[in-house]
């Protein structure tokens, strides 16, 4: 699960991890009357208004709506014209970005609707540095990442200059060992008190990977502030869906509008679903099994509209769901159910497939692979309702049918 | 011969909530010798199981069974009165990994996990535990191991196994059943089929399988499945270059899988631009793993590989 920028700056900073001073807006005049308490308090009268969407790259994505409005905005009328210029200005800001689509190098064309807006306090900027915890699926731990590169597309810095990348893995018995941030610091040519914070900054950040179970944490800009300080200028965080239960106050983070409405409710019909821009409709069981459909509808020349995993354990209630989810997608051409039923039963997926039908309606081609556990009363089941239903011997040959159906040319 | 699991391989079960007393049914069905469970709160009592023998599996068997599993609190009890050298872990998601590292301290030879949905944190302790220790982990999130006719530990359907000539090792639960299914239909069956589970975090990797069965006797080839999400692919790439003998298929799912989703699969993402389907399947190609187009083929692709 992924969170925004201001709240995984409020989870660092709720631990000591410095963070620059700002407020999250949800209307515009929230984020005027965020200006002035901010130059208040700090002295410094720059202020940055950005947009809190769950994707990177948005200090170079650019509004659809406001082609010149950039996802990071950094106010400096405040310099000369004092607070009421940056509230000004921010007015207008939050009045293009609020409500307006966002579209940067991760969201895509479509670009995701902005929605609340984090303005905070100009910093200093003597050194940008690049800082995360992620897992090591190799090693089977966790490892902090730092570089030199900061404010840049880290995969890239590993592709060109690899040697830039420093790392420590992360012994889940002893947390990150002071030598191993002393090491750190020593690559980042941290030293004196930017060095003892830095050191101090990534022990804590380390703390806060394995406390909240996250998938990963990137600082991308850290920074080395003029007065020495070390500070996260951004925050990203994601946290392991299988750890939420235990972190109830981060599960509450959640926000559902950064989600697909179809996946949303796949999700809380316990159904793995993933929206393509295809045309082939795919319902298969098993994570492996559904990715390998999609590619095999690839191979023979069509393009899937989705992924969905029934899972193992599917009831027919959860088929028939699974159907009206591929069913409402208005892409959808025609349908492919690939079955191999090891735990799940042939029958159980056929009589959801038929409840369905019954209960939404069929209006495209239909084509049925089932194998494995309880085929022949699966098969049964199809039979005798009556359906129009194309049955397939193997993946392949259903994905070619349904290929001849939906009158797609290889 | 076989890897793992044999005749002689004696099964307790973690976790007799529903899914496990399900399992464990099917297991004492196809001729697993289960011999205990561990289940604190029911411990002291016998768990009755009875029906059908499924003679697609061990041979030579009545046709109906009747078993009284005893049911014990701790896995170090339930090895001292059984003797069991291997354990098949259905226990919740919350308190797999501690399930994991108590047949690990028990002594366990093997331990099967098929709980999906451990915390990742958690697995990493578990793997930090079991460092050291001669217990070998397989999965989580995984259908389990089969030796057909001798020892079915896990999910897997076992009617669709056939003894035979090629090893099987998988991240993938029903890809494993399809291969499974063509290598039994071309007639080459399976010495043993080896799911290694779904997660970014297991216990036993591609190599390790494939140094077992390169080591078996009785397995002439092996079929490996991966999927997008790591680099597990290219490293048993590396060692079947380096190492292995015996010709090798695969297959690799997720051409077509989106950078930054999670294909249902906790461990199946492309992130970062790592671990995409292409490079993997490149990897293999050039280590002269025969590689199927689709996994239709992968039974197909083993032929080719056998040449």
């Amino acid at each position: 699960m992924k969170i925004h920028e201001h709240q995984a700056k409020q989870l660092m900073a709720g631990r000591g991890i410095p963070v620059p001073l700002g407020r999250v807006a949800r209307s515009v005049d929230e984020a005027v009357a965020a200006v002035r308490p901010l130059i208040e308090e700090t002295g410094n009268p720059v202020v940055v208004v950005k947009a809190q969407i769950h994707a990177g790259g948005r200090g170079k994505g650019t509004f659809e709506e406001h082609p010149g409005v950039r996802g990071v905005n950094v106010v400096t009328d405040g310099i000369e014209g004092g607070p009421s210029a940056a509230e000004d200005r921010v007015r207008e800001l939050a009045q293009q970005m609020l409500g307006s689509t966002l579209v940067t190098i991760q969201t895509g064309e479509e670009g995701k609707r902005v929605n609340r807006l984090y303005v905070e306090q100009g910093i200093d900027i003597d050194r940008e540095l690049y800082l995360a915890v992620l897992l090591d699926r190799a090693a089977s731990r966790n490892i902090v990442m730092a570089s030199t590169e900061g404010g840049v597309e880290i995969e890239k810095v590993a592709e060109a200059t690899p040697e830039k990348i420093l790392r420590a893995e992360i012994d889940p018995a002893i947390g990150l060992a002071p030598f191993q941030a002393n090491q750190l610091a020593h690559g980042l040519a941290l030293d004196g008190d930017p060095g003892k914070n830095f050191m101090r900054f990534v022990k804590s950040l380390a703390d806060v990977a394995s406390d909240l179970d996250t998938d990963l944490i990137e600082i991308n800009p850290l920074v080395v502030t003029k007065d020495a300080q070390v500070m996260a200028l951004d925050g990203k965080m994601a946290f392991d869906d299988n750890a939420l239960y235990r972190h109830p106050e981060i599960a509450d983070m959640r926000d559902e509008t950064e989600e697909d409405p179809a996946e949303l409710a796949a999700k809380n019909a316990g159904l793995n679903y993933i929206k393509l821009d295809g045309t082939v409709g795919c319902l298969v069981n098993g994570a492996g099994l559904a990715m390998a459909t999609m590619d095999t509808i690839k191979h023979v020349g069509g393009e899937p509209a989705n992924f969905l995993d029934v899972g193992g354990g599917a009831t027919a209630d959860q088929v028939t769901t699974a159907f009206q989810i591929i069913t409402k997608d208005p892409n959808v051409k025609g349908i492919f159910v690939n079955i191999f039923g090891g735990i799940m039963r042939c029958d159980v997926i056929a009589t959801g497939i038929v409840e369905a039908i019954e209960r939404v309606g069929l209006e495209v081609p239909l084509v049925v692979r089932l194998e494995g556990t309880n085929v022949e009363q699966g098969k049964q089941i199809i039979e005798e309702s009556g359906l129009k239903v194309t049955n397939a011997d193997s993946l392949l040959d259903g994905a070619e049918k349904i290929m001849e159906l939906t009158g797609v040319s290889q | 011969m076989s890897v793992l699991v044999d005749k002689s391989t004696r099964v307790l079960v973690q976790g007799l909530g529903k899914t496990g007393q399900f399992h464990t049914d099917k297991a004492i069905a196809y001729g697993t010798q289960m011999v205990g469970a561990v289940h604190p709160s029911r411990a002291g009592s016998e768990f009755h199981f009875e029906g059908d023998t499924d003679h697609s599996g061990v041979p030579g068997r009545d046709d109906t069974y009747a078993v009284d599993l005893p049911v014990y609190a701790t896995v170090e009890e339930a090895v001292a009165e059984t003797g069991a050298n291997a354990s098949v872990v259905y226990v919740p998601p919350p308190f797999a990994a501690d399930a994991i590292m108590e047949a690990a301290a028990a002594g366990v030879d093997l331990v099967v996990a098929i709980t999906e949905g451990i915390p990742v944190a958690d697995m990493i302790k578990a793997n930090r535990y079991l460092e050291g220790k001669p217990t070998r982990l397989i999965g989580p999130n995984c259908p389990g191991v089969i030796t057909p006719g001798e020892c079915k530990i896990g999910i897997m359907p076992g009617y669709i196994h056939a003894r035979g000539k090629v090893g099987v090792v998988s991240r993938s639960g029903t890809l494993t059943y399809e291969a499974v299914h063509q290598l039994t239909l071309l007639e080459l069956g399976q010495t043993t089929a080896i799911g290694i589970g779904g997660d970014p975090v297991n216990g036993t990797n591609f190599v390790e399988c494939l140094e077992m069965f390169e080591d078996d006797d009785e397995t002439e080839g092996v079929i490996m499945i991966g999927e997008i999400g790591g680099t597990a692919e290219e490293d048993a790439a590396e060692f079947v270059e380096a190492e292995m003998s015996k010709p090798v298929a695969g297959f690799i799912a997720g051409t077509t899988a989106p950078p930054g989703k999670r294909m249902g699969h906790a461990g199946a993402i492309v992130s970062g631009g790592k671990g995409t389907a292409g490079a993997k399947i490149e990897a293999m190609t050039s280590a002269g793993i025969v590689v199927a187009d689709t996994p239709s083929g992968m039974g197909e692709a083993m032929l080719r590989a056998f040449g």
